[in-house]
């Protein structure tokens, strides 16, 4: 750009390329990220967005920081952490109930949904307005439109978790191109420009999920060999271990309980916070509350701390050895080990991962910001920059279906390459039978009762025959996102069967293109609205500096006409100003900057430094 | 066979391990649903339904086992459930033991190690059997189908007996 465009605040161009960048998202339990893949290599494009969503009494919703203010003083509309609840059903939530300030809304028996104020929203629809910001963000950052994303997910998610990520992103307008394993993406990161090949173990202790990925790196192949974890063990789980030391002692000190306060309980939470992450750099810490002119102080040691988290460390040691027995690895074949997540900055987390593996633990990049930096990467791999990297992930958990007496039958097992997929041959019971119902489960034990319920899906349409004559071949197919589709052939006729998918958990695609129909036209009003806010924005900035210009001496060089046509363009600059029509306000600041380029070039020609920098704005 | 072709390979049972892994990263390269992703919906199909072609031919064809299992099966050849006679004093004596165990007889404990270390020996065993009967010219179907029936009724007892033992289960 030219000096005299900088300036005059700038007509920015707004390239709409067919095939706007990819972005690469980590959607995160407590904060989330956007990258991108440039040429120099990932970069991120805005600040720490907090995974809180708050409902304004305006109705109006927001995500991010100025949601997260809101968790203390407006505690019923404003939630977090809601990423433990994706792709989760009322029963299954109840231990997150008790310790989260989740406001469960009425008739979440089928799908469940959280009450923020006067707004009802499903877990998907929370999430979709984070990732709204991050879109946001993304296109300030970008200066252009963006329609499509690599998001990561823990590699422990179920397929429900899955899809009701993915679901979240349709929501929010973004085609979610490729869902891809936090640590996947964090060894993605740490490959691009580290050694090519060796075994590398990634430990992921985030805010509310835990994941353990062995990957071998060969020739900017990426292959995962196996990965283990749980998706509900995190640093959430060590704020509440301090938030119950602290609440017992509140009891005790000011007399009264004040768990049922949810304002005293969100400051404490952040009291606790503050205390947890001190306690990585330094030996002690206060937890140090004050709540309507009351005190209370609580010093925590090193010690203390780590007696109280042991348990949680070591409930994240088991799925280490297990990953190491299936990835068939010993612990003196890792060859490097990666730390993900905020909660692997405690120093006990980091020890014991040193312990168990016999490796230092690499830590160069930011452990807040790899996964976003991986996500951008992939994005780069998708959109073909990155043509010598290939990434190949496994499927955490087996996959099966149900048969007689209430066992289930694995058909996909666990760490198996994805794609995967597997055909299964069914038949009728009874005389005349015209449907069959499969029930397919995920998980590793040889009951129903104790996998988890994926979908049940109906084959309709089946001839009437006798019993056992019919047979319907069954193809389970798992995509690269680690998500179960299904399809089915009548194997006498060679037809396609309709196959009706009824989602154990999570929600239909009727309801998720009913909420992306309602988010769009929500979008729309935003976006138009944002336009109508930069151009002003733009307005302003250009109107400043043609004051600023007008007050220079080279201002009385200008003919009378001259002088004539700034004044009419900045009246009709003005005019439209607060008109909602962005394109008017635009051809307006066009018309503006032709009329004073007579005068920006005398300006420019006098070549006065001062009175060039006198006239330059910020924008 | 489905699984030797998506590889660009002739059936046969003796396979170069090697040959195989190049083979595999290669073709994930060209059809991997990574290189496909702003394609056409019917190429994005086709890489995804390729890629799952692949991925399952190799996880299948790398392990001596799985592979035998395969070729047998579509070489029209079931497995049977019985136990081979020649295990039947042996496996009459483990399933005492493991009955004792069950009612509360820790005494036993020893005995089942011990018989879980033979029977793991075993199972190694059949794997380099299949491997020396892979190797030998013309297919040996029937032998390998042998093979396969005692190596299957082998882990169907080791797991039973790690059950008892409460050893963590493995794959």
């Amino acid at each position: 750009m030219s000096p005299f465009q900088i300036d005059f605040g700038g007509t920015k161009s707004q390239s709409q390329e067919p095939n706007g960048k990819i972005v690469g998202i980590d959607l995160g339990t407590t904060n989330s990220l956007v990258g991108v893949m440039e040429l120099t290599g990932p970069r991120i494009l805005s600040g720490i967005v907090p995974s809180v969503v708050s409902v304004l009494e305006s109705g109006e919703i927001i995500a991010g920081a100025e949601a997260r203010e809101n968790l203390i003083t407006h505690p019923e509309r404003t939630v977090y952490s809601v990423k433990r609840l994706m792709g989760r059903g009322l029963a299954d939530v109840q231990g997150e109930l008790n310790l989260f300030p989740f406001h469960v809304a009425e008739g979440s028996e089928s799908v469940l949904k959280l009450r923020l104020g006067d707004s009802v929203m499903t877990p998907p629809e929370v999430s979709a307005h984070v990732l709204r910001k991050l879109k946001l963000d993304a296109e300030n950052g970008l200066g252009g439109p963006v329609t499509q994303a690599v998001i990561t997910v823990p590699a422990y998610f179920n397929d429900a978790q899955r899809q009701a990520t993915k679901d979240a992103g349709r929501i929010a307008g973004l085609e979610v191109l490729r869902l891809v394993n936090e640590p996947t993406a964090a060894a993605l990161a740490y490959g691009l420009d580290k050694r090519k090949q060796g075994i590398v173990a990634v430990y992921d202790l985030g805010g509310g999920t835990f994941d353990i990925s062995i990957l071998r790196l060969h020739d900017g192949i990426f292959e995962v060999l196996a990965t283990n974890g749980d998706t509900h063990l995190g640093g959430d789980d060590i704020d509440q271990l301090l938030m119950q030391i602290a609440l017992e002692d509140l009891r005790s000190e000011w007399g009264h309980d004040v768990s049922g306060d949810s304002t005293a309980v969100q400051i404490l939470r952040l009291a606790v916070i503050k205390a947890k992450e001190e306690l990585s750099f330094v030996p002690k810490a206060v937890i140090d509350l004050e709540y309507k002119s009351r005190k209370y102080q609580r010093e925590i040691t090193i010690d203390v701390f780590d007696r109280l988290i042991r348990p949680i460390v070591d409930r994240t040691l088991g799925p280490c050895k297990a990953c190491l027995q299936d990835a068939k690895v010993t612990v003196e074949e890792i060859d490097e080990v990666v730390l993900v997540g905020g909660s692997t900055r405690i120093p006990l987390v980091r020890s014991e991962v040193e312990k168990l593996f016999r490796a230092r633990p690499h830590t160069e990049l930011n452990p807040d910001e790899v996964v976003a930096l991986g996500a951008a990467v992939q994005a780069g791999i998708l959109s073909g920059d990155l043509q010598d990297h290939l990434l190949l992930d496994v499927t955490p958990l087996s996959l099966g279906i149900e048969t007689m007496g209430g066992l289930t039958s694995k058909l996909i097992h666990r760490n198996s390459t994805i794609p995967a997929s597997a055909t299964e041959t069914f038949t009728t019971g009874v005389d005349g039978q015209t449907n069959v119902l499969i029930h397919v489960l995920q998980g590793e034990r040889e009951l129903v009762k104790d996998c988890r319920s994926l979908a049940r899906f109906d084959l309709k349409g089946i001839a009437p025959m006798p019993a056992g004559m019919a047979r319907v071949e069954v193809r389970f197919l798992i995509d690269a996102n680690g998500i179960l589709n299904v399809t089915a052939r009548d194997l006498r006729t060679g037809k396609e069967h309709s196959v009706d998918v009824k989602p154990s958990y999570g929600l239909t695609d009727e309801q998720v293109e009913a909420m992306i129909l309602e988010s769009f036209e929500k979008a729309e009003e935003d976006f138009s609205a944002r336009q109508v806010r930069e151009a002003q924005v733009e307005a302003d900035a250009v109107l400043a500096a043609t004051e600023r210009a007008r007050k220079e001496p080279g201002y009385l060089d200008l003919t009378e006409l001259e002088r004539g046509d700034i004044d009419r363009a900045i009246n009709e600059l003005l005019v439209v100003y607060h008109s909602d029509n962005h394109e008017l306000i635009r051809a307006k600041i066009d018309q503006l900057d032709v009329a004073t380029q007579k005068l920006a070039e005398i300006i420019i020609n006098s070549a006065v430094g001062t009175a060039l920098k006198g006239t330059k704005i910020d924008g | 066979m489905q699984y030797y072709e998506a590889l660009g390979l002739e059936p046969k049972l003796a396979l170069d391990l090697e040959d195989l892994k190049k083979r595999f990263y290669d073709r994930s390269r060209q059809w991997h649903p990574d290189r496909f992703s702003r394609a056409e919906p019917s190429e994005r199909q086709r890489a995804l339904d390729m890629t799952a072609l692949l991925n399952d031919a190799f996880r299948t064809l790398r392990d001596p086992v799985t592979r035998a299992e395969y070729f047998l099966k579509q070489s029209g050849l079931e497995l049977s459930k019985d136990a081979p006679p020649e295990l039947l004093e042996e496996v009459f004596e483990l399933n005492m033991a493991l009955e004792e165990l069950r009612s509360g007889d820790d005494s036993v404990q020893a005995q089942l190690e011990a018989a879980r270390e033979r029977f793991s020996g075993m199972l190694k065993g059949t794997e380099t059997r299949l491997q020396e009967l892979f190797s030998e010219g013309p297919e040996k179907l029937d032998e390998i189908r042998g093979v396969l029936n005692r190596r299957r009724y082998i882990s169907n007892l080791v797991r039973e007996v790690d059950k008892e033992l409460n050893v963590p289960l493995s794959n």
